[in-house]
C-alpha cells in the first residue's frame, strides 16, 4: 500500500513540481509549436528531395515528438533535484526506488501522449495527408505504446544524470539520435545496414512502422507483433534505467559525488 | 578607437567563454551535424545526391542561426543571473559596446557548424569542396556573421522583456530554419513567406555563402543585403536597448527576473 502511495501521490507531486518552472509560457512553445514546425521542416525537405509523402513525415516526426518530453522530463528528475538541493533528500528516504521512479514517469507518458497527439492533429490539418477514420483509434494506442517505451529510454537517460552534469545536452544528443536512426525521417531502408540494425534496438523504430502500417490499411492485430516489440523494448530500457540509477547512486554514495553539479 | 579595442576584447573574451560551454558546443557542432546527416540522407534517397554541398551549406547556416538565437536571446538575462548587468550597465562604455561583442561571438561560433557541416559532409559524404568564387564566399561569411550578429543584438534587447527567454528561442528556431531556405527553396513555400523571409539575416547570409560557393545568382547582391540587414538591425538594437534600459532605471527592476 505504502508502495502504491509512493507510486501515485510520488508522482503527481513530482509532476506538479516539473510544472512549478515548466508554466504554459515554457510548454506551449518547447513542447506544441516546436514538434509542429519539426514537420513542417521535414515535410518541406521532403517535397525539395521528392522523398516520401507528407503522411510520411506527419507520421514519424509527431511520434518523436513523444520522446522530446519523454527524454527530458526524466533527464530532470535527477537535474532537476539536484539543482533544487532535493536530490539528497529524495535518495535518502527509505522509500522503494520501484515506484519512485516509476511514479514520476506515469505522468510524463501521459505527457508524451499530448505531445504527439497534438502534432499529429496539427501536422494534418497543416499538410496533404489524410489518415483513414478507422485508423485514429490504433494511431493513438501506438502513441502511448511508444511514450511509453521513449520514457524507459528516458528513465536510462535520468540514470546517467546522476553521473553526467549536462543532462540537457545529453537529452538533446539522445534526441538527435532518434531523429537520424529510428526511420523517422529517412526509410530505414535507405540508411547504411548498420544504422537500420542499431535503430531495431531503439524505442520510436517500430512504433513508426507500425503506424505507417495502420495508416496504409493494417489492423491493430496486424502490427501486434511491431507494437509488443515496441513496449518490450522500453520495458528494457526502463529496467536498465532502474539499474543504472541504483549502481550510480551506489556510487554517487560511495564518493560523495551526488550533489555535484 | 576605444569603442573598436572593447568590442574586439569582448569578442575573444565572449568567444573564449562560448567555446567552453558544453551547451552551445552541441548547438554548434553537434545538432548541425545531425540535422546534415538527414538532410544528406533525405537528398540522396531522393535521388538529389548531386545538391550534398547545397544540404551542407545550409546545415551550417542552421547552427549559426541556432547559436545567435539562443546565446545572444539569453544575453541579458545570463548577466542578470550571474549578477554582472548592474556593473555592465554602470560603467562608463555605453552598454550597447557591451553587449554587440557577445551578440557577435554568439554568430561567430555559428561557423564551428559551418566547418562541422563540410567536414562531415566530405569525411562522410563524399561531398565536394569546390568553390565556385572563393573570394566571394570569403567575403560572404564575414558578412553574415555581422548581420546575424546584428539580429542577435535586436534579439538580445527584446527578449529582456520575455522572462522565459530560453523557451522564446525554442520557438524561433525552426521556423527561421524553415522560411530562411536553408535546408527548403523559397519557391516551395506560399507567396506571403517570402517578404518574410527577406527581412532576416539568414536568408541572405545562405544566399551569399550559397552563390559564391555553388555559383548561380547574385552572391554580391546578398552580401550587401546583409551589410544593409546590419545596419537597420543595430539601429533597432539600439533604439530597443535605450528604452530597456530606461525603464529599467525608472522602474528599478534591473535586477529582477
Amino acid at each position: 500500500m505504502n508502495s502504491l502511495r509512493i507510486f501515485f501521490v510520488g508522482g503527481v507531486t513530482s509532476y506538479r513540481a516539473l510544472f512549478g518552472w515548466l508554466t504554459p509560457w515554457v510548454f506551449v512553445p518547447t513542447l506544441l509549436i516546436v514538434p509542429v514546425f519539426q514537420i513542417l521542416l521535414f515535410a518541406y525537405i521532403g517535397r525539395a528531395a521528392g522523398l516520401e509523402s507528407d503522411g510520411f513525415y506527419v507520421i514519424g516526426n509527431a511520434l518523436q515528438s513523444a520522446a522530446l518530453p519523454c527524454v527530458f522530463a526524466m533527464g530532470h528528475t535527477i537535474s532537476g533535484e539536484r539543482r533544487q538541493h532535493t536530490l539528497a533528500f529524495v535518495l535518502a528516504t527509505p522509500a522503494r526506488r520501484l515506484p519512485l521512479f516509476l511514479g514520476r514517469a506515469l505522468p510524463v507518458v501521459a505527457n508524451g501522449f499530448v505531445v504527439s497527439a497534438f502534432s499529429f492533429a496539427v501536422g494534418t490539418a497543416l499538410l496533404d495527408f489524410s489518415p483513414p477514420p478507422e485508423s485514429l483509434a490504433p494511431l493513438a494506442a501506438i502513441a502511448l505504446i511508444t511514450a511509453f517505451s521513449c520514457t524507459g529510454l528516458g528513465l536510462l537517460n535520468g540514470g546517467i544524470g546522476l553521473r553526467v552534469r549536462e543532462t540537457s545536452v545529453l537529452s538533446n544528443v539522445v534526441l538527435g539520435l532518434l531523429l537520424v536512426f529510428c526511420g523517422v525521417n529517412v526509410p530505414l531502408d535507405d540508411l547504411p545496414g548498420w544504422m537500420s540494425t542499431i535503430a531495431e534496438g531503439l524505442p520510436l523504430t517500430n512504433g513508426i512502422r507500425a503506424a505507417r502500417d495502420v495508416v496504409a490499411g493494417a489492423s491493430l492485430g496486424d502490427v501486434s507483433g511491431l507494437l509488443l516489440t515496441e513496449a518490450g523494448i522500453g520495458l528494457v530500457y526502463l529496467l536498465l534505467g532502474l539499474v543504472v540509477l541504483r549502481f550510480f547512486e551506489v556510487q554517487s554514495r560511495r564518493h560523495a559525488t551526488l550533489e555535484r553539479s | 578607437m576605444r569603442a573598436l579595442r572593447l568590442i574586439l576584447a569582448g569578442w575573444r573574451f565572449h568567444l573564449k567563454s562560448l567555446t567552453l560551454s558544453s551547451f552551445f558546443l552541441l548547438t554548434s557542432a553537434i545538432q548541425p551535424v545531425i540535422f546534415a546527416t538527414i538532410a544528406f540522407y533525405m537528398w540522396r534517397a531522393g535521388g538529389r545526391g548531386d545538391t550534398l554541398l547545397y544540404v551542407a551549406l545550409g546545415a551550417g547556416l542552421m547552427g549559426i542561426w541556432s547559436s545567435t538565437l539562443f546565446a545572444s536571446g539569453g544575453a541579458i538575462s545570463w548577466q542578470r543571473w550571474q549578477g554582472t548587468l548592474e556593473l555592465s550597465i554602470a560603467a562608463p562604455a555605453p552598454f550597447v559596446l557591451v553587449l554587440i561583442p557577445m551578440t557577435l561571438a554568439s554568430a561567430t561560433i555559428g561557423l564551428y557548424s559551418l566547418t562541422a557541416t563540410l567536414v562531415w559532409g566530405r569525411l562522410f559524404f563524399g561531398v565536394p569542396l569546390e568553390l565556385e568564387h572563393p573570394a566571394l564566399f570569403v567575403a560572404a561569411i564575414p558578412a553574415t556573421i555581422a548581420s546575424l550578429g546584428m539580429l542577435g543584438l535586436v534579439l538580445a534587447s527584446t527578449f529582456v522583456l520575455y522572462r522565459n527567454a530560453n523557451a522564446m528561442a525554442n520557438l524561433l528556431e525552426y521556423p527561421i530554419w524553415l522560411i530562411s531556405g536553408l535546408l527548403v527553396p523559397l519557391s516551395l513555400f506560399p507567396g506571403w513567406v517570402r517578404p518574410l523571409s527577406w527581412v532576416l539575416a539568414p536568408t541572405w547570409g545562405v544566399r551569399a555563402i550559397r552563390d559564391s560557393a555553388l555559383g548561380g545568382g547574385d552572391p554580391l547582391l546578398a552580401i550587401a543585403m546583409c551589410l544593409g540587414l546590419a545596419v537597420v538591425y543595430l539601429a533597432g538594437g539600439i533604439f530597443c536597448l535605450r528604452l530597456f534600459e530606461r525603464l529599467a532605471r525608472q522602474r528599478a527592476s534591473l535586477s529582477l527576473t
